[in-house]
């Protein structure tokens, strides 16, 4: 049985990642930038190895955060 | 948006939205998608080693998030995954080095490319040939809720999985998630292996390459190959975008930026394929490895102009 299609759901994930992103903006830019550069210029070993975590870290959280909304909105429905 | 690490200057919305673009094909095709992403990068102004380097890493993120939804659907075969993973990491290895020695010799990379396009081309138009076929099967009469997982995935071809799981060389093992009843660890290594070469050499996931080798070669169904592929692609992502970390050729902030879209066009990829069966997305997945082949047409023809310049 094909579960049904919610777009009201993916409208709901799409307001949140524009949260997100505007987060990210305000947090890695302003606050990790500088540091982030700095690794990059002098320490290329602990610059791969955040950058690998960083990346896993941000998609562990949007995973996360949308399966939270996922269940919230399907919560509300029923 | 300025960015520092990669000393260029690029529009962070261009970037949410390529991410989404590519987000929606990994999630739906099972593949990184750097045949788009790399050339769209250097089209923005990205330079190209830091292109590729931070597709790689924006592949690790999406691929994570289109995972973790594909399996719970049920689409990932750990036992599948784990098997491969060596033979993965070993084959990007060595297409990785086997590029960098086969550079040294003159028109090898012709040969190389020349031969990459005919496995592209082939894959296509086997892909195309059998889906077309399949869909004018006859699915089984039971009720879909009691039917198994090779059962729901109609295959044209199947003789060629047959023929892959009629080696018995040990040791073998079972694979009860995707309905395969014995198969030789030796054939599963040489899938991943073979898949990892071409991540190697060609740069992303090569999965293009691996998501129709699980199908055809090793009998497993179509949601399933492309979950444990994307699982994969994990591996050899990772492994691959740390090299490029190391060498200098990955910028973070765009890589994030990137990952942002990308999120949420992979799970929209991943629920999508929810709503079609396996020939059908097989069809579509039919003309991604022409882009492939183009793109290393364009690279052979831009080095041959480059070194006629010279």
């Amino acid at each position: 049985m094909k579960p049904p299609f919610h777009w009201k759901i993916f409208l709901g994930e799409l307001a949140l990642y524009t949260v997100l992103v505007l987060t990210y903006f305000l947090a890695v830019l302003h606050y990790l930038l500088g540091w982030l550069k700095g690794l990059y210029d002098h320490d290329r070993t602990s610059f791969a190895i955040v950058a690998l975590l960083l990346m896993i870290g941000q998609a562990a959280v949007l995973e996360v955060l949308s399966s939270f909304l996922f269940g919230l909105i399907r919560g509300k429905r029923k | 948006m300025y960015f520092p690490i990669s000393d260029c200057t690029v529009n962070p919305v261009y970037l949410i939205g390529l991410g989404f673009i590519i987000g929606i094909l990994g999630g739906f095709f099972g593949v990184g998608g750097s045949f788009i992403a790399v050339p769209a990068l250097f089209a923005m102004g990205v330079p190209m080693n830091f292109a590729v380097g931070t597709d790689l890493l924006h592949i690790v993120g999406k691929s994570m998030v289109a995972a973790r939804k594909h399996r719970t659907f049920g689409n990932i075969d750990l036992r599948l995954a784990a098997v491969m993973v060596p033979g993965t990491i070993l084959g990007s290895e060595a297409g990785v080095q086997a590029i960098e020695a086969l550079k040294k010799v003159a028109k090898v990379d012709l040969v190389v490319g020349l031969v990459t396009i005919v496995v592209l081309l082939a894959t296509s138009i086997f892909v195309f040939a059998e889906s077309w076929q399949a869909l004018k099967l006859r699915g089984s009469r039971k009720p879909v809720s009691q039917q198994t997982a090779q059962e729901k995935d109609k295959r044209a071809f199947k003789f060629i999985s047959r023929w892959t799981h009629s080696f018995k060389w040990s040791p073998t093992l079972s694979l009860p998630h995707s309905g395969v009843k014995s198969i030789s660890v030796w054939a599963i290594l040489l899938v991943s292996f073979v898949s990892g070469i071409f991540s190697g050499f060609l740069g992303g996931g090569a999965g293009y390459i691996r998501m129709p080798a699980l199908v055809y070669l090793l009998g497993v169904p179509t949601h399933i190959a492309i979950g444990t592929d994307l699982f994969e692609i994990i591996v050899s992502a990772g492994y691959g975008s740390f090299r490029h970390a190391m060498n200098g050729n990955v910028d973070i902030l765009i890589a994030l930026i990137m990952q942002t879209g990308a999120a949420v066009g992979a799970q929209i990829g991943t629920v999508l394929t929810q709503y079609f069966n396996g020939p059908r997305i097989r069809i579509a997945f039919a003309p991604l490895p022409l882009i492939g082949a183009g793109l290393i047409i364009y690279r052979l023809l831009t080095e041959h102009a480059a070194h006629l310049t010279r």
